[in-house]
């Protein structure tokens, strides 16, 4: 792959950046677990030395003089183990400062990636799939920072390296030679490894991710599958994507089976080289033969960590690719402006929409020209068809997003010059897709509002009995304190709705949205919650998106929409008298049932 | 029925874990012969060096033609089990990869085929879990773990031989150097498991906490609720992180241990065996070999710990995998055996039937019902009455607990599903669709189905308006889970599938609860016109789905309290009339 080779040097040099950047946050760490390597690569070299000198001063005069000198044999033991014990000091700093490092980075950059997804507007996130997102948090911030647990080691090998080369170079600069020729051919090919494995196991990697996609939206939609019929070629879809996975896994078996011996065998064969050359040094006078021995000492321990540069160099690529993607979350612009405005405390508001218009795609409108007006203490209903923006509508409402055009105003204020939190304190919206947390029923309602904000139970009860929560809730087994579980998944979805329109409620919100709030509901209990907010909250403006006629009946007005534009508003006896696409809305159920009973009647006749 | 706790011992869960991946046990006696010819490789450098001091060196000069012989040999001998490691490397890459991909593929099928009961008493992470990060568990041992057992112990075995033979005093020495080790490294290996099982948990609730940012963003900002997430996430993060330092504190002070050991035992081999060696026992070329054969222990120890922990992970996903597989699929297809019933309208007939949740009280009681051929039949009741319950009866998702279901005389356990499953077609509330274009998803229950015949569905329907709506027609993206669409615009595609999908009996479970009325009542027409061969079963809030139909159910209670057309029902007062006045004072205008 030509096009790789040339981009190589750029990735490289990219990635020494990205570990640079880890490096200046944290370069106190980073200059202990290097010490540490240091240490530990030193006394590397520094046991075959000391093997060595046991060799020539204690164990050949022995079996030369056949006596052993108990002083030389003492001293050369207690080195063997001093260095020993000074080299698992510096392997032990090394592990444990690259470990604090590299958790220190994921924390740091997990932090700033979700205060990004917190700051960034809900039109961000709409551009962005789910998935992504949650892997850049994840496997992105680890791939970003994986380096970092090698680096100490690559850094403490290169020391050990030059020590190396200088004590060789000390013994004899011909055994030297067969060194030089060795290690960095153990680098290299180490390198190529990598490299090539490095490809390969991100394919692994990305279908094993695919797999499990696959996996979870077809148990996820396990009931349509059933229902259908289609275990089998869902089985077939599966297996196909199981089968690349074994393919690619297969690959990388074909890629370490060829390398891992390769690795093994070149310092080997460079003991062997030493043991030819070092007897040919040996005649010549040019070694002696406890030198030989720490020289193939050497070799054998330097063989596994000279394998560390090419895990760092390796890793670069994933490396960059990762810190790229949790980059451009970082650098992401178009974050939510505020101004400083504020709202009255009490009282319900006043609402302004004033020529919105809002796409989530450029040139395709969802909603154009959208404008009306709510008095305080006002209901609004808003209605239209299957698709034509309503929910849309109620997120610009509550700017969740800003519009293209216009302006939505709240007591005369434009929602944009609001300052951060005032919006929200003021306007509850319930969303027609309820999310609950994996918290309790009073954290679900409350969101963590503790201290001197925290809500009396009595607060959280009387907003659950106006949802019409009071009975289930009060029947599980810790009451307000269950955890009801991920996303809510113990609970019925007509509970779960009404727990989130206790969570607005419990606000006092001065304007309350409902987008279809209550779908999940049964009409008898709809009909009483309609009815406590009715009595029970005189000090709420009210929005609701709905199609039931007992809600529009409860409203002062209503707003019709149609393929995202007003088609009509006034009050509901007025648009049924001249709105044609809102009377076949509404009264779509009752004229049914009339040519229903006019046909059964000319059915009768008939008869 | 829950997924069946697997506690049998680790000996028959491998057992059966091989007799499930047959592919394990293809050519293993020739990979595991080479993978003993790999490990002698690790031998050649202490025999070398003991050849070539003591019988190269022995003289007053090197003996280099012996010498270079001897390393020549050894050379080629490095060479081939270079080679065979390579072999053996491939061949277990193959036989194990390819036994998991199998191994996963019956999991999952099996997960579909257990009943929505037993899936449903899992969460849809660790189902998924149990045929993905398990398997490969799996997989992470047969390649690696357990390979390094096989190699680790050739390893130790093959150097305890060689050092008996060149000086049984210095082996004994060896091993007591390294028998403490035996000892200690098990319970080093439960503080690692234990700081690594801390780790896993904490990852699971940090990416939990950095799940609710996103999938609950829009919350997050309608209720100003940024802060309190953010101090959630920083106490997830900060407690992975921790307990991430905490392992590795655990590892790190463990992991030198073994060389540490070593050195005390290379320093006791120079001490006594120079005495030996002043003694005559043993050569100097045969002490120095100790030394690099020393090195030979270390390793394998240092794994060991590892070794064990991918062990019992790969234990505890074969477990999970099997648990699984070992659980019966509940409600089961009779397959081969089973009735295929002939095309044509469809009678159901409910006899006695009674349902009760697994441990739970009875949710459906002696309910006896017939439904005739090309009816439109109406479930109406309150929340918790029975109606999901019944529909789901009715359509085999379960089996009653007392009672039979027949279709067309047929019990509906001895029908074939893939008959079944062609001619009773269900539309549940929540209209799950696939990450696809809106084309896929409407022929997802007939493939073969052309863009053409798509259009038409939507047309016989009244969807052309909505169809003419989207920006891309047709190949317009859902997202995944159908996110792109509106709650409304999701259940018309899911009824789209099931009605391009052409059943003879067509269950609605509020299938139209986030469609607008108009819509939904041009939906109902639609069905209705085709449904004349058909037999159509909708449960519904809305009671205008009661008044349109031949026959309504009413439920109460987990009983069908009254049954007969809306205007015989609204005839009595009872459960029906009371539902139908509270609807109508809530769905007309006043």
């Amino acid at each position: 792959m030509p096009s790789e080779r040339d981009s190589t040097p750029t990735v490289m040099r990219q990635g020494f950046r990205v570990l640079g950047h880890a490096i200046r946050t944290e370069p106190r760490v980073f200059a202990g677990a290097v010490l540490a390597s240091c240490v530990y690569g030193i006394m590397t070299v520094g046991s075959s030395w000391a093997l060595g000198l046991a060799t020539e001063n204690a164990v050949l005069p022995a079996f030369r003089d056949g006596k052993a000198s108990t002083g030389a044999l003492l001293t050369a033991a207690l080195l063997i183990v001093g260095v020993a014990v000074l080299k698992a000091a510096g392997v032990i700093g090394r592990r444990l400062l690259a470990g604090i490092m590299q958790y220190r980075m994921q924390a740091y950059s997990r932090r700033a990636v979700t205060r990004q997804y917190l700051r960034l507007p809900l039109a961000w996130h709409h551009r962005h799939p789910t998935g992504q997102l949650l892997s850049n948090a994840s496997s992105d911030v680890e791939a970003a920072w994986a380096p970092l647990a090698p680096l100490p080691m690559a850094v403490g090998v290169v020391v050990m390296l030059v020590t190396a080369a200088v004590a060789i170079l000390l013994v004899d600069p011909l055994l030297a030679v067969v060194g030089f020729l060795i290690f960095p051919a153990i680098a290299v090919l180490n390198f190529v490894y990598q490299r090539r494995l490095s490809p390969l196991m991100m394919r692994s990697q990305q279908l094993r991710a695919e797999v499990s996609e696959i996996a979870h939206e077809s148990f996820d939609g396990a009931l349509v599958v059933k229902t259908l019929g289609r275990e089998d070629t869902e089985a077939a879809r599966f297996q196909a994507r199981a089968d690349r996975l074994r393919d690619a896994n297969i690959a990388v078996g074909r890629v370490r089976g060829l390398f891992d011996p390769l690795l093994e065998a070149l310092p080997t064969l460079g003991v062997l080289a030493v043991l030819l050359f070092g007897s040919v040094r040996l005649q010549a006078g040019g070694v002696s033969p406890g030198e030989l021995i720490q020289v193939s000492y050497l070799f054998t321990l330097l063989a596994f960590p000279v394998r560390a540069l090419g895990w760092v160099l390796a890793e670069l690529p994933r490396s960059v690719s990762g810190w790229t993607r949790v980059r451009a979350v970082l650098d992401a612009t178009g974050s939510m402006e505020y101004g400083r405005e504020r709202l009255p405390e009490t009282g319900p508001a006043r609402v302004e929409v004033r020529d919105l218009t809002y796409g989530y795609t450029p040139g395709a409108p969802v909603l154009s020209g959208i404008g009306f007006d709510v008095r305080p203490g006002r209901t609004v209903a808003i209605v239209g068809p299957t698709g034509s923006g309503k929910s849309t509508l109620t997120q610009l409402l509550v700017r969740l997003v800003d519009p293209d055009e216009g302006a939505v105003r709240i007591d005369g204020v434009d929602l944009r010059d609001l300052a951060a939190g005032r919006l929200s304190s003021a306007v509850s919206l319930v969303p027609q897709q309820t999310f609950l947390f994996d918290d309790t029923v009073r954290g679900n309602l409350t969101l963590g509002e503790d201290g001197v904000h925290a809500v009396p139970d009595e607060k959280i009860w009387a907003a659950l009995r106006l949802a019409q929560a009071e009975g289930f809730v009060s029947a599980l087994p810790k009451g307000i304190d269950t955890r009801v579980g991920e996303r809510g998944a113990t609970l019925s979805g007509g509970q779960r709705q009404r727990l989130a329109l206790a969570r607005a409620l419990v606000r006092d919100p001065r304007l309350l949205i409902l987008d279809d709030a209550t779908s999940s509901v049964d009409a008898q209990v709809e009909g009483r919650i309609l009815f406590g907010l009715r009595e029970g909250s005189p000090e709420s403006t009210v929005i609701v998106v709905a199609y039931r006629m007992a809600t529009i009946a409860l409203a002062d007005e209503v707003v019709y929409l149609e393929h995202g534009r007003v088609a009509d508003r006034g009050t509901h006896h007025e648009l049924l008298g001249r709105c044609q696409g809102y009377r076949n809305l509404v009264t779509a159920y009752e004229r049914e049932e009339a040519e229903r009973t006019a046909l059964d009647a000319g059915e009768e006749i008939v008869a | 029925m829950t997924l069946s706790v697997n506690e049998r011992s680790a000996l028959s869960t491998f057992r059966r874990g091989f007799a499930l991946s047959p592919e394990f046990k293809v050519g293993l006696p020739v990979t595991l012969t080479l993978a003993v010819f790999a490990t002698l490789g690790k031998i050649i450098v202490p025999i070398a060096i003991q050849q070539v001091i003591d019988r190269g060196l022995r003289g007053a000069t090197p003996d280099l033609p012996f010498i270079r012989n001897a390393v020549a040999l050894c050379a080629v001998a490095v060479v081939l089990t270079a080679v065979c490691g390579y072999l053996m490397n491939v061949r277990l890459y193959r036989s194990t990869e390819s036994g998991l991909a199998s191994l996963r593929g019956k999991g999952f099928r099996h997960v579909h085929d257990l009943s929505v009961l037993t899936q449903n008493t899992e969460r849809r992470g660790a189902l998924v879990s149990r045929v993905t990060s398990d398997v490969d568990q799996i997989s992470t041992f047969m390649q690696w773990g357990g390979l390094m057992v096989i190699v680790s112990l050739g390893q130790l075995l093959i150097a305890s031989v060689l050092m008996a033979v060149y000086s049984w005093q210095l082996a004994l020495l060896v091993w007591a150097c390294f028998v403490p080790l035996l000892i200690v490294l098990p319970r080093f290996q439960r503080w690692v498991a234990r700081a690594y099982t801390g780790v896993r948990e904490r990852t699971g609730d940090m990416l939990a906490a950095v799940s609710e940012t996103v999938v609950g963003s829009a919350v997050i900002r309608a209720y100003g609720s940024e802060e309190r997430t953010a101090r959630r996430i920083d106490a997830a993060v900060d407690a992975h992180r921790k307990a991430q330092t905490r392992a590795q504190k655990i590892v790190a002070t463990t992991f030198p241990i073994t060389e540490l050991a070593g050195a005390v035992a290379i320093a006791g081999v120079v001490v006594l065996g120079v005495h030996l060696g002043v003694g005559g026992t043993i050569s100097a070329g045969k002490l120095i070999a100790f030394l690099f054969l020393i090195t030979l222990f270390i390793s394998p120890l240092q794994t060991a710990t590892e070794v064990l922990n991918d062990a019992q992970n790969a234990i505890a996903g074969w477990r999970r995998v099997l648990g699984v597989l070992d659980t019966p699929a509940d409600v089961a297809d009779p397959g081969e055996a089973g009735v295929v019933l002939p095309r044509g309208a469809i009678t159901v007939t409910f006899q006695n039937v009674g349902f009760a949740y697994p441990g739970g009280p009875p949710v459906l009681h002696d309910v006896s019902v017939e439904i005739t051929p090309r009816t439109r039949v109406a479930v109406v009741g309150e929340t918790g009455s029975g109606k999901t319950t019944f529909a789901k009866l009715l359509t085999r998702l379960m089996d009653p607990t007392g009672g039979r279901v027949l279709v067309d005389g047929v019990d509906l356990r001895k029908v074939r599903f893939s008959s079944l499953r062609e001619r009773i077609v269900m539309v549940p509330q929540d209209g799950f669709l696939f990450d696809g274009s809106l084309a896929d998803n409407i022929r997802y229950g007939r493939p073969s189905a052309t863009d053409a015949e798509i259009t038409l569905a939507l047309t016989e329907l009244g969807l052309t308006d909505w169809l003419e709506g989207l920006p891309a027609g047709l190949g317009t993206p859902v997202g995944q889970r159908g996110e792109s669409l509106s709650a409304g615009e999701r259940q018309l595609v899911a009824l789209a599938r099931a009605y391009l999908a052409d059943p003879d009996l067509l269950l609605l479970d509020e299938a139209t609860s986030a469609v607008d009325p108009a819509t939904e009542v041009r939906i109902a027409r639609a069905l209705d016109g085709v449904t004349r061969g058909r037999t159509a079963v909708s449960i519904a809030h809305r009671l205008s789905t009661a008044e349109a139909a031949d026959e309504v159910l009413v439920f109460e209670h987990g009983r069908v309290v009254q049954h007969g057309s809306h205007e015989e029902l609204l005839r009595h007062d009872g459960v029906y009339a009371d539902l139908y006045a509270s609807w109508t004072s809530g769905a007309r205008t006043s």
